[in-house]
């Protein structure tokens, strides 16, 4: 994160993710959206039914976070990423569908990976525990779906600069193993 | 007897949910400040540097400083001499909680079943539990409890042979299994002994002791520095990018057992330690 960041615009292209490697620092700006685990069941009940999506997936990023409510004035509470595994289940059907990124936390599913390699998706860490320094980054915020969900509702938001690291590029690469791996030093249990 | 109004404890309790909500404890706050000292990963003083820097937004802001505001859980040490006035204790303590929350503008979690799935909209009910005590105090000391970590919790009844060595091993293993997910650096409440559900509980109680504090056991407080010294050399780091400060604190409650008995529950916490308490 010490490295300049890599700044890149939403959508992405394939190509614009194709650059990242796993560690780089990335700050995003433009729309991304948010979803976690009640909209990702929606969504994928809407695939399987063949209904259409609140929103096209092709070349976008989504943010799995649940917010708190925002303070007036401000247009979203504190909103840092959730557990990203626990959506794990429904990623690989966005990716195919052309999902460029994900933000969250916490590591993914080998068949995640293997989609977001098949398919060119990257999936981006964000410090969970700085949600307030998080939402000073989203400038606009906007239920696009799924009201009744409440804080699990989709949004669309408006982010400028918003820091996140990549943990799993194209290549295979996983910060988190490789973070380990690096600093481990029980020697018995290698 | 002394008397109290619940109207009372219901105003405390608001309180508790903003306050532990918006400022991290000074306790956890001093361990996060010797960790950024501590840890060698450049990444990994990055993530503690904005998670101090979050802390401080928040404080200022009085605005959530993690958006899983959480399980509002409370332990309750009620004095026997004390009697409420003014209604049920229980339904005071979950006034409390929705007004704080809804006051607070922090986030509603809480579903009314594991099943079913909706959404109670107003965080309640809190999850609340007794010690009656000698004498007529009332202190209430709440935990907030974010998901993300607790799902990465586990208990294990392992039996007197297999004992220490084994409960180390069990430790370890949840944490190497919760790697990133439950957002390190952790801190890390065991409960060992009584039955089942008693280690669980002791395991949760033991995060509301101020971090770093040991057991008054010297043998509690000398597994404690084992452990974290283990814990530490995981490699797992700070947002679990790699480096030395996995935990910032372990805490062991134990209690009395059965003979043929060694339950062992490891209730982890993520770097959004969040007590407060008080006392009425």
């Amino acid at each position: 994160m010490s490295a300049e960041p890599t700044h890149l615009e939403t959508p992405l292209s394939r190509e614009g993710i194709e650059a990242l490697k796993t560690g780089d620092v990335v700050h995003l700006h433009g729309v991304i959206y948010t979803a976690r685990d009640a909209a990702h069941a929606r969504k994928a009940d809407a695939i399987e039914k063949g209904v259409p999506l609140p929103f096209d997936p092709e070349g976008q990023v989504v943010y799995f976070t649940g917010p708190a409510p925002a303070k007036p004035g401000h247009p979203i509470g504190p909103a840092g990423p959730t557990t990203a595994s626990r959506m794990d289940p429904y990623s690989p059907l966005l990716i195919e569908r052309g999902l460029r990124g994900m933000i969250g936390k916490g590591s993914r599913s080998e068949e995640v990976r293997k989609a977001m390699r098949e398919h060119g998706c990257v999936y981006f860490g964000a410090v969970e525990g700085t949600a307030a320094l998080l939402a000073r980054c989203v400038k606009e915020a906007e239920i696009i779906a799924y009201e009744d969900l409440g804080a699990e509702a989709i949004r669309r938001l408006v982010v400028e600069d918003f820091p996140v690291v990549v943990v799993n590029d194209l290549y295979g690469g996983d910060l988190y193993e490789e973070g380990r791996k690096k600093w481990r030093r029980l020697a018995s249990r290698d | 007897m002394r008397e109290i109004e619940t109207r009372r404890v219901t105003d405390a309790v608001r309180d508790l949910c903003i306050e532990a909500n918006t400022r991290l404890p000074e306790e956890h706050l001093r361990a996060l400040r010797r960790a950024l000292d501590e840890e060698e990963s450049a990444i990994g003083r990055e993530v503690i540097e904005k998670l101090l820097e979050n802390a401080e937004v928040a404080r200022e802001e009085c605005i959530a400083f993690c958006q899983d505001t959480g399980y509002a859980v409370f332990f309750v040490e009620l004095g026997q001499e004390v009697r409420f006035v003014g209604g049920e204790i229980g339904g005071a303590i979950d006034e409390g909680v929705r007004r704080g929350y809804e006051e607070g503008y922090l986030r509603k979690s809480i579903v009314r079943s594991p099943i079913e799935r909706t959404n109670t909209g107003d965080n309640t009910p809190a999850i609340v539990y007794y010690d009656l005590v000698p004498g007529d105090g009332l202190k209430l000391t709440m935990l907030v409890k974010g998901a993300g970590c607790d799902n990465m919790s586990a208990l294990k009844m392992f039996t007197p042979a297999e004992g220490v060595p084994a409960m180390k091993r069990f430790v370890l293993e949840t944490i190497e299994e919760a790697g990133p997910n439950a957002s390190p650096p952790l801190t890390v409440g065991i409960g060992i002994g009584g039955p089942f559900e008693k280690a669980a509980q002791l395991a949760k109680k033991a995060l509301t002791r101020p971090s770093g504090e040991p057991n008054l056991d010297p043998e509690l407080a000398k597994l404690e520095r084992e452990l974290l010294e283990e814990i530490n050399a995981t490699g797992i780091g700070p947002a679990g990018y790699g480096g030395i400060v996995t935990a910032l604190a372990v805490h062991i409650e134990s209690f009395p057992t059965h003979i043929a008995a060694f339950p062992v529950a490891v209730n982890l916490d993520c770097h959004s330690h969040r007590t407060a308490s008080v006392e009425l």
